[in-house]
């Protein structure tokens, strides 16, 4: 390590490599605070060169290397290592183009998702994927996550919304994925690869029309079920909203308590609709909407931006606000086919009750996206064991209903152990031969995403054996 | 450093685009969630290094991290909490240690500042050369302000007209000295509008420095005279008209350990819920606002100095970009740490410039010194008035 860091002293200016021990444990964790470990060395490049450069150094020395954007990720995906180098993309923020004859902007990766549509607002354009800590969280997150947010369900995640990346591969070089790009689709697989694929120095984002007119709607329900008929319903009857959001009562206190958001009082589930679109079919719309949502028994439309982004703060702010009402707690991310929601959440409930652990429930309704939150209090003995096992039950759970492990936090260290319940070794070697065909020696954030090294991933070097996938004859190896 | 505070913060992150050492540097120990893993290491037992000590110092105690934040991290107070520690354990070289020693012998004392009136011209010119000896000189000599005649105000200005409300006054040391017509101005506004205004003769600094640099003793020293000064006046409102003194006075209670007995408010706080009676007379103006910390964020008074300036007849009202980053002031912070108080300086006037406003008001004296130099520096001189002055003209039909 020592010599490494000497190495990468000579490589780049001073203040851009960080080695003090105090230092470098600010950067111990993300957003996830579960995981921890001190990086060994952190460098903040300024350019794409230097991020080649250092990942070169990384592979002459055979240390792994991790990136990390705003630190905001909830999987810990860029949980350092400490014997590799966290490589910080949080000084390269410049917006490089803006070019709204091709609806397109060109970003360095620290740019915040927010600043996108910042720069173009006014154009009447915004960058589209919008998730909840959009004002921090870095757009060359976003891709290695492939980040969603609450309006992805009519629009589309991350990879819906990129044209292509500039990527420093995991051996070095600096290239180009174009969605253009004839042949297999590499942007595609690079974009959610959570930084196991390389490191993204240039990102080409699409930027979207803003819509003529947007409603958002709050309707508050008695109980979660009755919110969760309505989101069927409104499925159901062929309205695709910008966005459908779901909260349950403990997460409505929550957000209360953080940021007054001014739900109505007594509600059990509070859904956020948001209709955009050409103004007659906007309007349409709501009509319908609001047929279906004759159960509510408070309907209250936003008159202007003002009270539209007040509606949506209570929304945004849910995950963090948690912590007014809870010591600690659990931000779980999985997924389940619609139509399984209210049998989810009544099971969600029955372990709740179960375990003494007490579980608010904030999500994308509109695709079975669940955020439930589970709440402990970490003085307590035990509390973090048994809020632990309530929040793998969940995952269990979405498996068993058909859902995923994430909807859009990804897989990091966190939840690498539930991979083998979802996938057979089988699928799990399929995605190493992705894996390995980019990074062969497993320096590329390794230990994410993943169980246990596996394969090629075990140890830098030549795998011994044959591949199951080769030996079977379902694949080949050049 | 209260452990029970610390462990309020989650980690999200929602503070780091608001910090504007963060928006500087983009490294995670100069951005609140990192200062805050910082306080945990210390209070873990890591000893406080001088990189530690640095990363606290290059804080400017804005509070734009306190409102971002949905966790309610009271930041504010653990700020105040690191400084009395850096204080106590961190030992400073010696020239740092004379700079502060030349600030915190200054600044609180009106008197003394005093005798600084006749230099100031002087001592802007020689801003390059006392740069070059040391950068906080330099820094104190480039903010030096042209300042206006000394205006002695009377210990009691009488309400015109019905007379509606009490209230006390508080003159403040750089406020006092270097702007006295924002003072002049404060009085006359609060008497059209009705108000008996007491100017109680005797008081000093309100202890705002002292207790935003960690140095407890001088802070409850100074806290506790201005406390008696207000109380034998017999007001039960204090009026305050520099943000960062108000702000410091609103928490006299947890400085103290007891009531003051008396309540404070902004200026623009106080004139909107007293509702407008005096003839606001037109005012042609366009006027860019900006938001000091210390009233946006410390205190949350946003809309009511917009809500005064608007009810002016013709002034146009205009937002700057980027509004919640600190100018760089932050009490003594342009004179602590000029360097990175020189880049958000520029980054603010240039977000000053970009509104094309005639006119920048502001309502700290230390933000209006901060950004009239740097937009000096820029070759773009805006004029810049307090909030005072702007209705003080309208209300008296002057011009600007």
């Amino acid at each position: 390590m020592e010599e490494l860091t000497a190495a990468l002293h000579s490589l780049l200016p001073e203040d851009l490599v960080i080695t003090d021990p105090v230092r470098l444990r600010t950067y111990e964790c993300d957003g996830l605070t579960y995981h921890r470990a001190t990086p060994g060395v952190v460098v903040l490049p300024e350019t794409a060169e230097q991020v080649a450069r250092v990942v070169r150094l990384c592979n002459d020395f055979g240390v792994p290397f991790v990136a990390r954007g705003s630190g905001t990720g909830l999987s810990g995906g860029a949980l350092p290592r400490e014997d590799g180098v966290l490589i910080v993309t949080a000084k390269m923020r410049r917006i490089l183009d803006i070019d709204l004859d091709n609806r397109r902007a060109v970003v360095e990766p620290g740019v915040t998702n927010l600043a996108i549509t910042e720069a173009v607002r006014d154009q009447g354009y915004y960058y589209a994927p919008d998730p909840s800590s959009q004002q921090v969280c870095s757009i060359g997150g976003n891709v290695a996550e492939n980040s969603g947010g609450a309006h992805c369900l009519k629009y589309g995640f991350t990879v819906n919304h990129v044209e292509a990346c500039e990527i420093v591969t995991p051996d070095g070089d600096l290239v180009t994925l174009d969605r253009m790009d004839p042949g297999y689709d590499l942007l595609g697989a690079f974009i959610g690869s959570e930084g196991t694929l390389g490191i993204a120095t240039k990102i080409t984002v699409r930027l979207s029309r803003a819509p003529e007119a947007v409603t958002t709607v709050l309707a508050a329900f008695e109980s979660l079920e009755q919110g969760g008929e309505a989101v069927s319903a409104i499925i159901g009857a062929g309205i695709v909203p910008a966005a459908i959001e779901m909260m349950d009562a403990l997460s409505i206190e929550a957000a209360e308590a953080a940021v007054a958001c001014g739900y109505p009082a007594g509600a059990g589930a509070v859904l956020v609709v948001e209709l955009d679109g050409p103004a007659a079919e906007v309007e349409r719309q709501f009509t319908r909407l609001e047929e279906i949502c004759s159960a509510a028994f408070e309907l209250r439309v936003a008159a202007g931006p003002a009270e539209r982004a007040a509606i949506w703060k209570g929304r945004k702010s849910a995950f963090a606000a948690v912590g007014r009402i809870s010591p600690a707690y659990i931000v779980q991310d999985g997924v389940v086919p619609r139509t399984s929601l209210p049998a989810v959440l009544a099971a969600i409930d029955r372990l709740s009750a179960e375990h003494g652990i007490r579980v608010a429930n904030v999500f994308h309704a509109g695709d079975g996206n669940l955020h439930p939150l589970v709440l402990f209090d970490d003085a307590e003995p035990g509390a973090g064991e048994r809020a632990e096992v309530v929040s793998g039950a969940i995952l269990d759970l979405c498996i068993e209903h058909g859902g995923s492990i994430t909807g859009e936090h990804g897989v990091g260290v966190d939840k690498s152990r539930y991979m083998p319940k979802m996938f057979g070794v089988d699928d799990l070697d399929t995605m190493q031969l992705v894996r390995c065909a980019f990074d062969p020696r497993g320096l590329s954030n390794p230990g994410k995403v993943f169980p246990t090294p596996r394969l090629c991933g075990e140890v830098p070097g030549v795998r011994k054996g044959v591949h199951p996938l080769v030996e079977s004859g379902k694949a080949e190896q050049f | 450093m209260d452990p029970k505070l610390i462990n309020d913060c989650v980690h999200c992150g929602f503070c780091l685009p608001t910090c504007p050492t963060y928006v500087l540097w983009g490294e995670e120990m100069d951005s609140p969630r990192g200062r805050i893993h910082l306080m945990s290491q210390h209070v873990e037992g890591t000893p406080m290094t001088p990189e530690m000590a640095g990363h606290f110092d290059a804080c400017l105690g804005c509070m734009a991290c306190v409102t971002a934040c949905p966790s309610g991290v009271q930041y504010d107070r653990l700020i105040e909490q690191t400084r009395v520690e850096v204080e106590r354990e961190h030992e400073r070289p010696p020239q740092e240690r004379a700079v502060r020693g030349i600030v915190f012998n200054l600044f609180p004392y009106p008197r003394r500042l005093r005798l600084l009136r006749p230099t100031l011209g002087l001592t802007g010119r020689m801003a390059p050369f006392l740069a070059r000896v040391n950068p906080s000189l330099g820094a104190m000599a480039g903010l030096a302000p042209r300042v206006e005649r000394r205006q002695r105000l009377p210990r009691v200005v009488r309400a015109r007209g019905e007379r509606r409300a009490v209230v006390g006054m508080l003159l403040g040391c750089v406020q006092r000295e270097f702007f006295p017509q924002v003072n002049a101005a404060t009085a006359r506004v609060l008497a059209m509008e009705g108000c008996d205004v007491v100017i109680p003769p005797g008081q000093g600094c309100c202890g705002a420095l002292s207790v935003h640099s960690g140095l407890e003793a001088q802070a409850k020293r100074l806290a506790r005279r201005t406390v008696r000064t207000f109380e034998k006046a017999g007001v039960d409102t204090v009026v305050v008209n520099a943000a960062g003194c108000g702000s410091s006075m609103k928490e006299y209670a947890t400085l103290l350990g007891y009531d003051p007995g008396f309540r404070v408010m902004d200026l623009s706080e106080f004139l909107a819920e007293l509702g407008p009676v005096a003839t606001r007379h037109p005012l042609p103006r366009t006027v860019a606002y900006h938001d000091a910390c210390h009233l946006a964020h410390a205190q949350g008074v946003r809309s009511q100095p917009r809500q005064l300036l608007s009810g002016i007849p013709e002034l146009e009202l205009r937002e700057i970009p980027e509004s919640a980053i600190c100018c760089g002031s932050a009490g003594t912070y342009n004179l602590l740490q000029p360097e990175a108080a020189r880049d958000l300086g520029d980054r603010k006037a240039k977000a000053v410039e970009s509104t094309g406003a005639q006119l920048l008001v502001s309502a700290n004296p230390g933000c209006t010194m901060q950004i009239a130099a740097a937009m000096r520096r820029a070759g773009a001189d805006i004029r810049v008035a307090h909030t005072a002055e702007v209705l003080d003209a309208s209300l008296r039909g002057a011009a600007l």
